[in-house]
């Protein structure tokens, strides 16, 4: 993983196989140099063991091989800053985390290209499930509720060309008014 | 945020050609991309979004792109499987954002997939001794 955007999709795709209808995700900025995102889903969730296997880069639900490195990347990444990684699920009702990075520690990994994380997140899961997306920093909040576009759109398809195009400027707005211009 | 009203317009504009896409069920295409970690690492969202933007640039309206997780060949990411109606399914590997290109064009505009750039031709490349 090259950037923080990556990992931040990485670990959403962990909550769309937990079966989540809703996703929230959330990014923030603080003044101090903290960089954080937060994922919240209403999916499977897991036990107290299975949230240790986690965050073992040798536990993983699959079957197909025996590493899961989505997390334990993120976490190594996270903590290499000197930041953090929350991790917290409830069997049955859902997963939260919360990953923070100190973007003024040298080995903090460039934010990347979040416009085009968020935007594929909603692209490549048209119909199930539903994302909320926050971002902000101190003074600024924008945020996009995949729900309320559905509603609006009734059946036309949120992948349609014309509506992508709508989300990408949304998005970029989103992104000029919190983040302060990091897309290009 | 952006209004709400002009989704509104974009929704009137575009219902007439949704119920056109709707008939054309039979025609349609997938294009499905490996997006687990591995596949994330080596570049996959960007291919994603390439297959995405060139269907739309050229107006492919019965193209659907959809993500799959990992498969379990992670060497070969990024990793694309490409379904034409009435056609074998192509897989496509170690993928960018050019190939991607060339993909749409030959294989789903022309009808011809793009052989050196199938799973296949990776695999023959290892089997003559060709380490890639």
């Amino acid at each position: 993983m090259r950037d923080l955007s990556l990992h931040l999709m990485d670990l959403v795709q962990n909550s769309i196989t937990a079966g989540a209808a809703l996703i929230k995700v959330s990014v923030f900025q603080k003044d101090d140099g903290l960089l954080g995102f937060m994922i919240e889903d209403d999916g499977c969730g897991m036990d107290e063991e299975t949230r240790e296997k986690a965050l073992s880069p040798f536990g993983t639900s699959r079957t197909t091989r025996k590493v899961g490195l989505g997390i334990p990347l993120t976490r190594e990444h996270a903590l290499i800053t000197g930041g953090s990684f929350d991790l917290e699920s409830k069997k049955g009702q859902g997963t939260s985390l919360q990953a923070v990075f100190n973007t003024r520690h040298i080995d903090c990994q460039p934010l990347g290209n979040l416009g085009e994380t968020l935007l594929t997140l909603i692209l490549a899961n048209p119909d199930t499930p539903d994302f909320v997306m926050t971002l902000s920093s101190e003074g600024a909040q924008e945020s996009l509720d995949t729900r309320q576009i559905k509603e609006v759109l009734g059946e036309v398809p949120i992948n349609d060309p014309a509506v992508v195009t709508w989300l990408m400027e949304n998005i970029n707005e989103m992104l000029n008014q919190t983040l302060g211009g990091v897309e290009k | 945020m952006k209004s709400i009203s002009e989704l509104e317009q974009i929704r009137k504009a575009t219902l007439e050609r949704i119920n056109l896409r709707r008939e054309d069920k039979e025609n349609e295409v997938r294009v499905v991309v490996g997006m687990a970690t591995c596949g994330i690492a080596a570049g996959a969202r960007p291919v994603m979004m390439a297959f995405m933007t060139e269907a739309n640039r050229r107006g492919l309206s019965q193209v659907t792109v959809s993500q799959t997780g990992c498969i379990g060949m992670c060497r070969y990411e990024p990793m694309a499987d490409v379904y034409l109606p009435g056609q074998e399914k192509v897989t496509y590997v170690n993928l960018d954002e050019e190939k991607v290109r060339r993909i749409v064009l030959d294989h789903i505009v022309n009808g011809r997939p793009v052989a050196e750039f199938t799973i296949a031709s990776a695999q023959n490349e290892i089997n003559r001794g060709n380490k890639k």
